[in-house]
Order: C-alpha cells, then structure tokens, then sequence
C-alpha cells in the first residue's frame, strides 16, 4: 500500500514534467534576472559586470521614484476601489436581490473576462475628445458643462484608468464578496435584526465583522494584482502623458526593450518582485492579527 | 404565561409594521441602482457595436448617440482580412491550445503527486510552486527573452507556449492539489488492493474524478492565456506571430487611426467572441476565476 503511494519513479513521472517546465521557465530565470542586476549591456551587445551601479542608479531615478510612487498610488486606490464597489455590489446580491441575483450578477460580470487591451481601447474612445466627441464627453456637453482632454493631463488619465479598472473588476470581487455574505448564517442575521440592529448598523456590527477574512482576501489580492498592472496601462495611455502614468511594470519594459539596457531593467523587475513580496507578507501579517482578536 | 405572550410579539409585530413603509423607498432606491448598473455594463458595450457597423462619414459628423445611417457590415470583411485579425486569431489559437493542454496535464500529474502520493518533502514542492504565483513576469522576461534569441526559437511561437505553460504552471498545480485534497484516500487504498499501479490510477481513477475541475481551472487558465499582453508583446517580433492582444493593439497605429469602423470591428470581434464563451459557461466561469482568486 505505502510502497505504491511511495512510488518513487511515479512520482518522478507525474511531478516531473511540471516541475521541469516550471524550473526552467520561472525559477531560473528569477535567479539569472537577479544576476543581471548587477550587469550592463544587453543579450546583443553582451554582458559586463557593474556591481551595485544599477542600485545605486535606482536610488537616484527621478523616473524610477515616480514609477514606483505612481505604481502604490495605483495600486491603494484601485484596491480599495475595486473591493469596496465589489463589497457594495455583494451587499446588493445578498440583502435586495436575494435569489434573483443570479442575471444581474451575470451581467455585471462580463467585463471580468473581457480583454483587457480591448477595453483599453473602447475606454479610449469612450472618453475622447476629437476627432470624435466620445459619449462621455457628449454626456458633458448635454448637461451644460465643457468637454475634457481626458488623456492631455496625468491628473485626468490617471481617474479615467482607475474608473476603467473598477469597472472592469468590479464584478470579480461582486462574486468573491458576495460568496463570504452567503456563508453568515441566517440565524445571525436574523437574532441582529431582532435585537433592532438593521440597515447600515446591521452591516456595520454584524456583517462587516463577520466578512472580514474574505475582504481581506480580496485586498491581497487586489493589491497584487495592481501592483503588476501592465495591459490596461498599455491599451488606455501606454504611460502618457510622457511619464505620467508609467507604473514600475512599463518602466522595466520600456527601459529593457526600447533602451536596450537589460541590467538596469532588471533592477527595476527586483524593486518590483520585492515590492509585490512586501505587500503580500505585510497585509498578510495584519490580516492574521485582527483575525486572532476578533 | 398570559404576560409574556404580548411582550415578545410585540417587537415582532413593530418589525413586520415598519417594513412596508420602508420598502417602496428602498425599493424605488435599489430599482434605479440597479437600472443605472445595467446601463453602465451594457451602453459601453452596446455604444462599441453599433460603432462598429459605422461607416467613417457616420462616425466622424454624427452625433456619438446616433445610430447608423446603415449598416456597414463590409467594415468585419474589413478588419479580418486587411486589419489581419484572422491572422492573429489564428496565431492565438495556435499558441493558446497547446499551452492550455500542456498546463491542465502537467498540473493534474503534479496535483496528484503532491497531493495522494507520500513522500518526503512534498509540502515543501507545494510552496515552492505556490510562490510562483506572486512573482511579476517581469522578472523573467529578459533571461527567457535571450534564451529564445540564443536557440533561435524567436521566430517560431515556442516562446508564448513555453512560457505561458511556465507561468500558468503554479497557480494550476495550486489548484489541483486543494481539489484532490477532497479526494477520498480510501479510493486509491482500495486500487491499490486491486492491484493497480500508481499511473493508472492517476489516469483512470483520478483524471475522470477531476473532470469538472479541469474544466474550471482551464477556464481560468484559459482567460489568463488568452488575454494576455505582456509575454505575448515581448516574444512576437513579427507581424506574422501577433496574438490577437498585440495585433489590436497596434491596430490603432497601424489603419485604426483613420478606420474607425474596421478598428471596433476587430475590437467587437474580440470582445463578443469571449463573452459569448463566458455566456455559455457562465457559472463555471464565475466559480472558476473567483475560486482561484481565493486560493492564489
């Protein structure tokens, strides 16, 4: 019994191949990206070593810091976007619609599997000024008001890339949420609503405490997800107005593959694997705190 | 006994009085709530299609509400052929299926033999590849991006299916692990008694029993691979390589910028060819993406 289970050669068989592919095409690489980090050059020019010089460059950046800065901006408003248009949604599913729930949450997941570069470029459109006036625009100019160059300024890209992201999202955290409400217990509810809690102070007293864990899940997730965004950012500004929505992803890119410079991109591609590895330790960190305590 | 029976329906009773006169405000409330979600999910979409079957007269001089003056359906036969998107669907496919098939199989035989089978250091083998979810594919694209220059496998479209086979690997393995933890192991006990061998009963025994979890974890699997824009960016170099991601991306340099109606053709091609997938397998797809959310 055990020595079949045990099998060593099986197990090499079935675990083999996947572990093959995924060492060859993630963790080496990871190892060697660390190593070009500390080079110059690219894979055409060849490589020479430069020790910390890409650190030391990194630290001094302006671009690299407003990448960076830009890429936590980015990723705390869209989280607490998406989770908390999400979270409202779920309340919606579990409080109003009940049962009936089912078409509306459907329909307002659609966007979820949508491509992004696709949605990228309908919120172009959508949003333009010439050489057509897109409907938002339109909706403007029918409410009396002026229409916006959205994509002239960072200001205005960057709200127009945080609507388009809740949007496009928003019905993913809908369902994460809304399957964390389904699971309180009706007798919970019920036992609140006797003792005269209801509407918000039900939500707030007993459902939010009750939906913690999985909001926080939620937020981790978010949050790594952000961190890595890339296509929307691409399809919607591709970074502009000149650098004003470039995140730390499009940087590396950018410097990698325009500039040619792989060691310095690599560094960035580190700031940013570290970044995402912070985030993820810390919120976890927390979760599990307030976890204990309630 | 005559005393408490008053006292506790009271409350009950003010409940039940209260609620009809609140309920048509927040009914009212809710009802346009819901009206204006509706028309924020479906006018973007309905707005991109009949775009569309704009002519560029249509779309350039007529108000952005209006409808077409008539329907310029030339402007699909438009996109396909001279914008390439059936190229690029093609180059899609062509990438997208073999990756899909290589990660479900690899990840169940992996699954399974971290999962059923006991060894030393499995656990260990499970985190590692649990890691690889939260690590960005920047950090790899440059050394895969000079192996594939070195072996020459640049021109060809290897580099999207190893790597999407790579990076779909952790989250998958992840995945098929938690569903044969459910598995009963009294099951494969009873194999063993019968005298199965270990692979056989990954594959007759196991692979049937997970069915519907392959289906939704290649679901999920199968909207990462297709959307993606990043790995496929990196590793096409030529026209004749372009996934449909990169090929519509360039499409609004490329003829897009004067050709409006061909340019949300190839968009609508796009977006309704995946919705109407995730229509079809609707719950699947909900159950799918969230679960893995969770567990990733």
């Amino acid at each position: 019994m055990h020595r079949v289970l045990g099998d060593r050669r099986a197990v090499a068989i079935l675990l083999g191949p996947a572990l093959l592919v995924y060492t060859l095409v993630m963790l080496v690489p990871i190892g060697w990206s660390l190593g070009y980090s500390f080079t110059k050059g690219n894979s055409i020019t060849g490589f020479s070593w430069a020790g910390l010089a890409n650190f030391q460059r990194l630290a001094d950046d302006p671009a690299v810091h407003d990448a960076l800065w830009f890429t936590v901006k980015y990723a705390a408003v869209v989280t607490v976007g998406q989770v908390a248009a999400g979270y409202a949604l779920a309340l919606l599913y579990t409080f109003y619609l009940k049962k009936a729930s089912a078409l509306v949450r459907t329909l307002v997941f659609f966007p979820v599997v949508l491509p992004t570069v696709a949605v990228g470029l309908l919120f172009q459109k959508l949003f333009q000024v010439a050489p057509q006036t897109g409907p938002v625009n339109s909706l403007l100019e029918l409410v009396g008001l002026h229409s916006v160059d959205w994509f002239g300024s960072a200001g205005s890209s960057f709200w127009v890339l945080i609507l388009m992201d809740v949007w496009r999202s928003m019905g993913f955290y809908a369902v994460l949420l809304f399957a964390g409400l389904v699971d309180i217990p009706d007798e919970v509810l019920e036992s609140a609503r006797l003792d005269g809690a209801s509407g918000l102070r039900l939500i707030r007293h007993i459902v939010l405490p009750l939906s913690f864990p999985v909001l926080m899940s939620s937020a981790i997730f978010s949050i790594n997800g952000t961190l890595k965004v890339f296509d929307s950012i691409v399809a919607l500004t591709n970074g502009g107005p000149g650098n004003g929505t470039t995140p730390l992803t499009l940087s590396m890119f950018q410097t990698s593959f325009t500039y040619g410079e792989y060691g310095y991109g690599s560094t960035i591609a580190v700031l940013l694997t570290v970044l995402c590895l912070l985030v993820t330790l810390v919120v976890f960190r927390v979760s599990r705190r307030d976890l204990t305590k309630g | 006994m005559s005393v408490d029976t008053p006292l506790r329906t009271a409350p009950a009773h003010a409940v039940r009085k209260a609620a009809p006169r609140r309920r048509p405000l927040r009914g009212l409330w809710a009802r346009i709530l819901i009206g204006l979600l509706v028309v924020v999910e479906v006018y973007p979409l309905l707005w991109m299609f009949l775009t569309s079957v704009k002519s560029n007269n249509d779309y350039l001089n007529h108000s952005t509400w209006s409808l077409p003056t008539h329907w310029e359906w030339g402007n699909y036969t438009e996109a396909w052929t001279t914008g390439h998107i059936g190229l690029y669907l093609r180059n899609s496919l062509l990438a997208v299926v073999p990756s899909l098939a290589l990660v479900l199989l690899m990840g169940a035989a992996a699954g399974f033999a971290l999962q059923i089978m006991v060894w030393k250091g499995r656990s260990l083998t499970l985190l590692v590849f649990l890691a690889g979810v939260m690590v960005p594919s920047q950090m790899i694209l440059l050394p895969l991006f000079t192996v594939y220059f070195r072996t020459g496998l640049s021109g060809t479209l290897w580099p999207l299916i190893l790597t999407y086979t790579g990076t779909g690997l952790p989250l998958t393995v992840f995945m098929m692990a938690t569903y044969y933890k459910s598995m009963p192991r009294e099951l494969f006990e009873a194999a063993t008694i019968d005298g199965a061998g270990i692979l056989r009963m990954f594959w007759t025994i196991s692979l049937p029993m997970v069915r519907n979890a392959i289906l939704t974890v290649g679901l999920v699997q199968f909207f990462f691979i297709w959307n993606d824009l990043l790995v496929a960016l990196t590793f096409t170099n030529s026209q004749d390589l372009r996934t449909v991601q990169v090929g519509l991306l360039n499409f609004t340099g490329d003829f897009g910028a004067t050709q409006y109606g061909p340019l949300f053709a190839a968009i609508c091609l796009n977006v309704f060819g995946t919705l109407a997938i995730y229509l079809f397998l609707n719950q699947k797809v909900m159950k799918g993406l969230t679960g893995g959310a969770v567990k990733g």
